[in-house]
């Protein structure tokens, strides 16, 4: 899961210090992996480099990591892209696609967009999948039975969640 | 995407105050097979319905090489549906009266074949779709599966230009609806006919070439990245 971006992501709702971004991640995405403070800041650092996050002041009172950091066009582009590039589709759901769509409609874009990218790219693994199977021998039609089998799954959480798009919307709204 | 044989544009039906479609459109191309996906209720019977000429639009066309569907009146559809296309569906399209070859030589009967003709056809198709030892029995006799491939070659028989199936294997378990897929794939694409392909079931969709979603009425247009 790209990091960088999930913090960008969250710095679309208004600019955040390190802290604050750390403490807004782990509750909305952190649940089993909190971030280090010094994977925030490092991951701060890199992105001011790369002019996709600005400083905007620093909060009275702080220490040297009171710094606010902003989003900038350049970054809002590059988390515009990387929302609707879909993941690869693997055997497993990965937490970064719940965190493209709740960071989708916490910026109030289309997550539709975000979940039918996915089915797409899925559709496509299960369509090379249901190639290989009709081509191979029954060990491989086995095999590739059992990666379609995970892949629908995820599919169907995809069906699931654009259900639940306007419920999961009106939680996650600042 | 080759140029569509067959295109429902700005496609709009409502049943009383319910509507069913709200500006669907899609192609199909000769030789593709095109999935079309959503949940319960989405509309996607209904837009295969009316790209087939059986249920009219209330708005919008449907057209079929350079010819109008919706201009059409019913009686040149049905001909256009009898000569052109082959169904499928999930349940009850064979006639219980009738052996499985019976059933499958029914279409070129009724496009006034002979019967030894007809039969003849039947029996190479249910030879194709592997279920040519059931010729003689009656669908009441043959499984669910089998059924089905004997549906399939019905379809087939009159080398239709499109197939429209709606979940056609619904009702099937796994395997058979693996068998039936593809058998009717391969075969769709070796005769070089499209094919409108309903399902939610996405292992389905995956014998497919690409997917149309429809939801609330409407076809969504895949992302550009």
């Amino acid at each position: 899961m790209s990091i960088g971006h999930a913090l960008l992501g969250l710095l679309e709702t208004g600019p955040r210090h390190g802290y604050d971004l750390k403490r807004v991640y782990d509750e909305r995405f952190g649940q089993d992996r909190p971030l280090a403070y010094g994977q925030v800041y490092s991951t701060l650092s890199r992105l001011l480099r790369n002019g996709l996050v600005e400083e905007r002041g620093v909060e009275a009172g702080g220490g040297p990591d009171r710094k606010r950091y902003a989003i900038t066009d350049a970054g809002v582009t590059d988390v515009s892209s990387w929302l609707v590039t879909p993941e690869k589709p693997e055997i497993y759901l990965q937490s970064a696609l719940y965190t493209k769509v709740v960071l989708a409609l916490m910026s109030g874009r289309d997550a539709e967009d975000v979940l039918d990218a996915q089915r797409r790219a899925h559709l496509g693994a299960m369509r090379e999948l249901t190639q290989r199977k009709q081509r191979g021998d029954l060990a491989d039609q086995l095999i590739c039975d059992h990666a379609l089998f995970h892949l629908e799954a995820d599919l169907r959480w995809l069906e699931l969640t654009t259900a639940r798009l306007a419920d999961l919307g009106k939680e996650v709204m600042p | 995407m080759n140029e569509p044989l067959l295109r429902g544009v700005d496609l709009r039906k409502s049943f009383g105050q319910t509507p069913a479609l709200d500006g669907a459109g899609m192609g199909v191309a000769a030789g593709e097979v095109v999935a079309v996906m959503g949940p319960s209720g989405s509309g996607k019977s209904t837009l295969l319905h009316c790209l087939a000429g059986i249920v009219p639009p209330d708005g919008g066309t449907v057209s079929y090489g350079d010819r109008d569907l919706t201009a059409m009146s019913d009686k040149e559809r049905s001909a256009l549906r009898r000569s052109e296309f082959g169904f499928v569906f999930q349940f009850g399209q064979l006639v219980p009266e009738l052996s499985c070859i019976e059933n499958v030589a029914l279409p070129l009967r009724l496009g006034g074949a002979k019967r030894k003709a007809a039969e003849q056809a039947a029996r190479e198709w249910l030879a194709r779709l592997e279920v040519d030892q059931l010729a003689d029995k009656r669908p009441g006799e043959v499984s669910g599966g089998q059924g089905q491939r004997v549906a399939v070659a019905r379809a087939l028989v009159t080398r239709p230009r499109v197939v429209f199936a709606d979940e056609p294997t619904g009702a099937l378990d796994s395997l058979n609806g693996e068998q039936v897929m593809r058998l009717l794939t391969a075969t769709a694409r070796e005769t070089g006919a499209a094919v409108v392909l309903v399902t939610h079931e996405a292992r389905v969709a995956a014998y497919s070439d690409r997917e149309v979603i429809v939801r609330d009425g409407r076809t969504r247009e895949p992302v550009v990245i």
